[in-house]
C-alpha cells in the first residue's frame, strides 16, 4: 500500500475513485494501537465476530421461520428437525445471543477498569451504550419469535411495564403490541423490527463507534496517551500497526472464544436452562401463566432493580436509571487518571462493590422473589447506583499514584 | 488488589446456596440415557404407540426420520408403529408427522384439558421428571373418574394407562414438619397392592425406555451434535497451535 495514494494498476484504478487505499491505512494497515493490550483488549473484536455470526445465522433463520402466531414455534422445530444443519444454524443464534452479552459486558467492564470513557473518548463510550441498548432491545425481541411459554409471558410481563407511565400508559402498551395481549400481531411487528430495524441501527452504530475510535486512538491498560510519544516519522513508540500485529493477536483470541462457544453449542446448548429456559419448549399460551417469568439471564439485573422497587412507576423508574447512569459515566468520573492500575484504593473498593452488586443482582433476578432476596436486592441496587454516585465524589480529588510517560 | 478479590467472593459466595428446593415429590429418582442405545429407544417407541399416542401426539417428529434414527426399516415402521389412517382410510405414510386422531373438543371433555404434544416434553421436563412421573400414580378414591393421583404431579388430568403392566400401588407416608410449626404428610414409598403383568423392575425398566426414547425424540439430533462437536472441537485446537506459532513470530520484533 503506498502512502501517498500512487499506487498502479487495477488498485490505481479504484484508488482514484474511491479511497480504498487510505480507508485500509486509517483503519489497518496504519491504526497504531498500543502495544500493551492484555485480556481485556480482546472482546471488541469477539463482539464484532458475534454481530456477523449473528447475522449470517439469522438470514438462514429467516429463509425457514414463519412470523405467525401459529406457526412460529412449529416453524422452529422445522428448522431444528427437518432442515438440513437446521438445528447448528439454530442453535449457533441462539447461543450467539448470550455470547454476545458475555462479551459485551466484558468489554465495557474492559473501559470500567482502564478508564476507557473518559476524555477524549467519551462518544466512543456513548455510541457503545447505544449499541447496548440496541441490542438490549434486539435481544428482548428476537427472544419472543420462538414463541415459547417464556417468549411469549417474559414479553408479556416487559411490555405491560409501559403501562406504568402515566396517564398515556395504557394506550402505550396497546400501541407497542398492537393488540390487548401479546399475539400475532405483536410477534409480526418484532419480527420485522428484530430483523430489519434493529439490526441496521447496530450496524450504523457500531461503525461509528470504530471511526471514534480510530479517529481518537485506543486507550490502554496503563491509561497512557501513545500519541504524546512520537518517532521521527510521527508514529507511535509504543504503538504497532493494528495490522499484522493485532489481527495475528486477535485470532488467537477468537480460536479460543470459538473452543468456548463450540463447548456450547455442541455439548450443551440450554447452558441448563440459562441459555435456553425449559419453559421455552412449550408452545405459547395466553390462558396458561407459568408459574415463575424469568428474563434471560443478561437482563436479570436490571429486573432485580426493578423488583426490588415495591411501587410498578418507580421501579421502571429505577430500572431504566440503571441504564441512563451507564451513559453518564463519563460525567461521573470527574478523575484525571485512567487506569486501575494508578487510581486509589476507594475506586477499587467501589469497583468491588459494583461487581458484587451487578452479580448479585443478576443472580436474584432469576429467581422468584421472596423477603430476604427483596432486602438483598435492595441492598445491591443501592451497591450499584452507589457506585456511580461514589465515584462521583472520590474523583475530585483522587489521591492517585503517578502515572508513568510510557506503557510498561 | 487481591485482598479485595477475595472479599468479593466471599460476599457472593453465600447467595449461590439459594436455589430453590422446591416441595418434596415422590419418586425422586435419577436416570442416565444412553445416546447409543438405540434397542431401548426401539421398545420406548413401541411403548409409546401402543400406550400412548391415542392422546398424545408428537407432532414435530416424523415416523421415518424415527426409523431411520433407531435402525427400523419402513416396512417394521408401518407394521409396527403407524396405527392412524388418513381420511381416505389409508394407513398414515411413513414420511408424516406422528399426530393422532383424537379431537380437541372431545380431549377438553374427557380429561379437561387437551394431552399435551410429547415432542418436546424431554426438554421441559426433564428425563428424570418423566420417569418419576410415571412410575408416581397410586390410587386416590377421592378422585372421581380417574380413581389414581400422582406423587409427582398432583391432581393431574391423566389416568393411569400403564395401571395393567405396573399394577395399582398406595402410598405410604411419613409426617413430617413443613418448617413453620406445621406438620403434613409426605409420600416416602409405595406398595403395590394389585399387581399388574410387570414386576417392579420389568416396569422401572419399560419406563426408562419410554423416557430414552421421549429424550432421544425431543432432539432426535443429539447424536450428530455430539459427533459434529467433537470433531469442531479438535480441528480448533489444531487452529489454535497455528495461530498460537504465527502470533508469536509476527510478535518477536516488538519490545
Amino acid at each position: 500500500m503506498s502512502e501517498d495514494n500512487n499506487t498502479k494498476g487495477l488498485l490505481g484504478w479504484i484508488d482514484a475513485r474511491f479511497p480504498l487505499s487510505k480507508m485500509y491505512d486509517e483503519h489497518l494497515g496504519k491504526y497504531y494501537a498500543p502495544k500493551n493490550f492484555n485480556f481485556w483488549y480482546f472482546f471488541g473484536s469477539l463482539a464484532l465476530l458475534v454481530l456477523v455470526l449473528q447475522i449470517v445465522t439469522g438470514i438462514f433463520l429467516t429463509m425457514h421461520y414463519k412470523p405467525d402466531g401459529d406457526m412460529a414455534f412449529k416453524s422452529v422445530e422445522h428448522i431444528m428437525r427437518d432442515v438440513d444443519w437446521g438445528w447448528l444454524i439454530r442453535y449457533l443464534h441462539s447461543t450467539g445471543a448470550s455470547a454476545f452479552f458475555i462479551v459485551v459486558y466484558l468489554h465495557m467492564f474492559r473501559a470500567l477498569i482502564y478508564g476507557s470513557y473518559q476524555k477524549p473518548r467519551e462518544l466512543i463510550w456513548l455510541f457503545g451504550m447505544f449499541i447496548f441498548l440496541a441490542l438490549m432491545a434486539e435481544a428482548f425481541m428476537g427472544y419472543l419469535l420462538h414463541w415459547g411459554q417464556m417468549s411469549y409471558w417474559g414479553a408479556q410481563v416487559i411490555i405491560s411495564l409501559f403501562g406504568a407511565v402515566p396517564i398515556v400508559g395504557d394506550e402505550l402498551t396497546l400501541w407497542i403490541r398492537g393488540d390487548f395481549v401479546v399475539s400475532d400481531a405483536t410477534l409480526n411487528r418484532f419480527f420485522a423490527l428484530h430483523v430489519v430495524a434493529v439490526p441496521i441501527v447496530l450496524l450504523m452504530l457500531v461503525v461509528m463507534h470504530i471511526i471514534a475510535l480510530h479517529e481518537v486512538g485506543s486507550n490502554n491498560p496503563d491509561g497512557i496517551d501513545i500519541k504524546k510519544t512520537k518517532d521521527a516519522n510521527g508514529v507511535p513508540l509504543d504503538g504497532i500497526p493494528f495490522h499484522p500485529y493485532y489481527s495475528v493477536k486477535d485470532l488467537v483470541g477468537v480460536v479460543v472464544f470459538l473452543i468456548l462457544f463450540s463447548v456450547v453449542v455442541f455439548f450443551m446448548p440450554e447452558m441448563g436452562g440459562y441459555f435456553l429456559e425449559y419453559a421455552n419448549f412449550v408452545p405459547a399460551n395466553q390462558f396458561k401463566t407459568p408459574e415463575h417469568i424469568a428474563p434471560v439471564w443478561y437482563f436479570t439485573p436490571f429486573y432485580a432493580i426493578l423488583r426490588a422497587v415495591p411501587d410498578k412507576l418507580l421501579g421502571v423508574i429505577a430500572m431504566f436509571s440503571a441504564i441512563v447512569v451507564l451513559f453518564l459515566l463519563p460525567w461521573f468520573d470527574r478523575g484525571k487518571v485512567r487506569s486501575i492500575r494508578y487510581r486509589s484504593t476507594s475506586f477499587k473498593w467501589l469497583l468491588a462493590m459494583l461487581i458484587v452488586s451487578f452479580v448479585g443482582l443478576g443472580y436474584l433476578g432469576a429467581l422468584p422473589s421472596t423477603g430476604i432476596r427483596t432486602l438483598f436486592a435492595q441492598i445491591f441496587s443501592v451497591g450499584y447506583f452507589g457506585f456511580f454516585v461514589g465515584l462521583w465524589f472520590i474523583s475530585k480529588n483522587e489521591i492517585t499514584k503517578p502515572v508513568p510517560e510510557r506503557v510498561q | 488488589m487481591r485482598k479485595i478479590l477475595i472479599i468479593v467472593a466471599a460476599l457472593i459466595a453465600p447467595t449461590m446456596g439459594w436455589a430453590a428446593g422446591g416441595a418434596a415429590t415422590f419418586p425422586n429418582d435419577k436416570i442416565e440415557i444412553d445416546w447409543d442405545d438405540k434397542a431401548a429407544m426401539q421398545r420406548g417407541a413401541r411403548t409409546y404407540v401402543n400406550y400412548c399416542m391415542s392422546c398424545h401426539s408428537a407432532e414435530f417428529s416424523r415416523y421415518n426420520r424415527v426409523g431411520a434414527d433407531l435402525g427400523i426399516a419402513d416396512d417394521l415402521v408401518r407394521d409396527n408403529l403407524i396405527f392412524t389412517t388418513d381420511i381416505h382410510g389409508e394407513q398414515t405414510k411413513v414420511g408424516e408427522l406422528m399426530k393422532n386422531t383424537m379431537n380437541t373438543a372431545y380431549a377438553e371433555e374427557a380429561f379437561g384439558v387437551v394431552p399435551p404434544d410429547l415432542s418436546l416434553i424431554a426438554r421441559s421436563r426433564g428425563v428424570n421428571w418423566l420417569y418419576n412421573y410415571l412410575r408416581g400414580f397410586y390410587i386416590d378414591e377421592s378422585r372421581t373418574g380417574l380413581g389414581v393421583n400422582n406423587g409427582v404431579f398432583a391432581n393431574v388430568g391423566m389416568p393411569h394407562v400403564l395401571a395393567e403392566l405396573q399394577g395399582l400401588q398406595i402410598p405410604k407416608y411419613r409426617s413430617e414438619s413443613d418448617g413453620h410449626g406445621g406438620e403434613h404428610d409426605v409420600i416416602v414409598g409405595f406398595e403395590i397392592i394389585k399387581p399388574g403383568s410387570m414386576s417392579k423392575s420389568e416396569y422401572d425398566n419399560t419406563i426408562h425406555d419410554l423416557v430414552a426414547f421421549l429424550d432421544y425424540v425431543a432432539e432426535p439430533y443429539k447424536q450428530t451434535r455430539r459427533n459434529v462437536g467433537t470433531g469442531v472441537i479438535i480441528f480448533l485446537f489444531g487452529f489454535l497451535i497455528l495461530a498460537y506459532m504465527l502470533k508469536k513470530e509476527y510478535w518477536k520484533d516488538v519490545h
